[in-house]
């Protein structure tokens, strides 16, 4: 099976200072990955140089496009990226202002993405944007609200559905969850685990919630100072951890 | 089925003078299909550790662990989850779920993920739920609120929807009424004569009577303790 994305090398530094370092790994369709690791350890500066948003030093990134195979993304044009950006990948921002157009109608958010690849048929974006509402469980009678009449939940799952309406095949998530009630957390938990499943999607999920990881991750990529200081089976990573600072950070999460 | 050859594990722990605590050196065994295996030994001596790392749910330090023919030592996580999902089950002591899933779904899940179609799955979990007696109200929703007990059997329900060729079970009969503990006894029984090799751990020792074919006591694989 031909890996969607393969990671070499990836370095990227700012000044004196280490982004990431020498990161490697490979994702198979349908997996989940999740990295951790604490503020400052590199785990962002990855997830954006992976999705186009910073470029890096050095390394390459391939990934399996539909129509070409395996292609590295760092050597693409900015136009194919941009592309790729649209179609096959999807970014969630921690904070949906940065994911979402504050001033257009939820409904608008949502087939915003559907024309930038070519839809063109009012009814039919209507009505992709009314199921993909409900996917996501905002009732569809708020299709033409503004987002800033929603809360932070609910702006999340507009987020989402913005994001997934397209059919993408790898979702970059940068602390989905973050910010939000813990009770509005595992509803948005269940979701975004569905629509994995469901999907078929493969996911990088940054986080430093380990409870987060447990339940969405198949598998842990633990980062400090930006390096990878151990990776594998997410079950495994959180109740056998080997390197001293993932044995660290699992005995750190207060137990309720 | 399952096969044990030379397994060690050791815990180090970086954060605690990087104290090196051994647990299991040189454990071997092989378990044929339809055969159910006893771990014994006193608490503490490593069986949970064993079941642990057939499950690849632990690290083995030395060793193999061969399930249907993966080793789980040395796959990536992919290979271990693919074998979660087909071959190998676990029941622990504990349900661990997504908040807010109801219990139906909960223990349809391992059939859905391995491609049965919909409503083949729930009628499977319908027939184990009402089997292990979870009222049907109970059904529809999430069982993270239910009583130690029933979210016992409702993990049971759950690990015995798939007909996985091995299974691992952690006291499965703890905390269960008699009633209960009759129907997962003969749950046990039908796997076993499906030729499911079983792995278990069975404080109750008249059920390990009825279901071992053999015991192995893991004290014979605690390394000796360096004064």
């Amino acid at each position: 099976m031909t890996p969607l994305l393969d990671v070499r090398s990836l370095t990227k530094t700012y000044g004196s200072r280490t982004g990431c370092a020498d990161v490697s790994f490979t994702l198979y369709p349908g997996e989940v990955m999740g990295i951790v690791g604490e503020s400052g350890s590199g785990k962002s500066t990855l997830l954006n140089c992976l999705a186009g948003h910073l470029e890096p030093d050095r390394g390459e990134v391939f990934f399996d496009t539909r129509t070409d195979g395996p292609r590295d993304t760092l050597r693409m044009s900015e136009p194919e990226r941009r592309m790729l950006g649209r179609t096959d990948w999807a970014f969630v921002h921690q904070n949906p202002r940065d994911g979402l157009r504050m001033r257009i109608s939820a409904g608008g958010n949502v087939g915003e993405r559907l024309m930038a690849v070519g839809a063109r048929h009012y009814a039919e974006i209507r009505t992709a944007a009314e199921d993909w509402l409900d996917r996501v469980e905002i009732s569809t009678n708020r299709i033409d609200d503004r987002p800033a009449a929603f809360s932070g939940g609910m702006q999340q799952r507009l987020q989402i559905a913005r994001n997934l309406v397209t059919g993408p095949r790898l979702v970059f998530m940068d602390e989905p969850t973050g910010g939000l009630d813990v009770s509005v957390q595992a509803r948005l938990l269940d979701l975004l685990r569905g629509l994995v499943r469901r999907m078929g999607l493969s996911a990088i999920v940054v986080t430093h919630d380990l409870a987060v990881v447990r339940l969405l991750a198949d598998r842990l990529m633990v980062m400090k100072d930006g390096h990878v200081v151990e990776t594998g089976l997410t079950d495994q990573v959180l109740d056998d951890p080997q390197h001293g600072y993932t044995q660290l950070l699992v005995s750190s999460v207060l137990q309720v | 089925m399952i096969e044990v050859q030379g397994l060690g594990k050791s815990f180090t722990l970086h954060n605690q003078g990087s104290a090196v605590i051994p647990v299991l050196e040189g454990a071997s065994f092989t378990v044929a299909p339809g055969e159910c295996v006893a771990l014994t030994g006193a608490s503490g001596a490593g069986k949970s550790t064993v079941m642990r790392i057939l499950y690849g749910n632990y690290l083995a330090q030395a060793g193999q662990v061969l399930i249907g023919g993966v080793d789980l030592t040395a796959a990536e996580p992919r290979e271990i989850l693919a074998l979660r999902r087909e071959t190998l089950g676990y029941v622990s002591q504990f349900l661990r779920v997504v908040p807010r899933v109801p219990t139906l779904e909960v223990v349809a899940e391992p059939c859905l993920a391995i491609g049965m179609e919909e409503g083949a799955a729930l009628d499977r979990a319908r027939g184990l739920l009402a089997r292990l007696n979870i009222p049907e109200r109970l059904w529809a929703l999430s069982p993270t609120t239910f009583s130690g007990g029933e979210q016992q059997r409702v993990n049971i329900a759950r690990g015995f929807a798939h007909t996985y060729p091995a299974l691992l079970l952690d006291e499965p009969t703890a905390s269960l009424d008699p009633q209960n503990r009759e129907v997962v006894l003969s749950l046990v029984e039908e796997a076993k004569a499906r030729g499911t090799a079983i792995v278990g751990i069975f404080h109750d020792a008249p059920a390990r009577d009825r279901l071992a074919n053999r015991e192995i006591d893991v004290s014979a694989f605690t390394p000796a303790r360096a004064a």
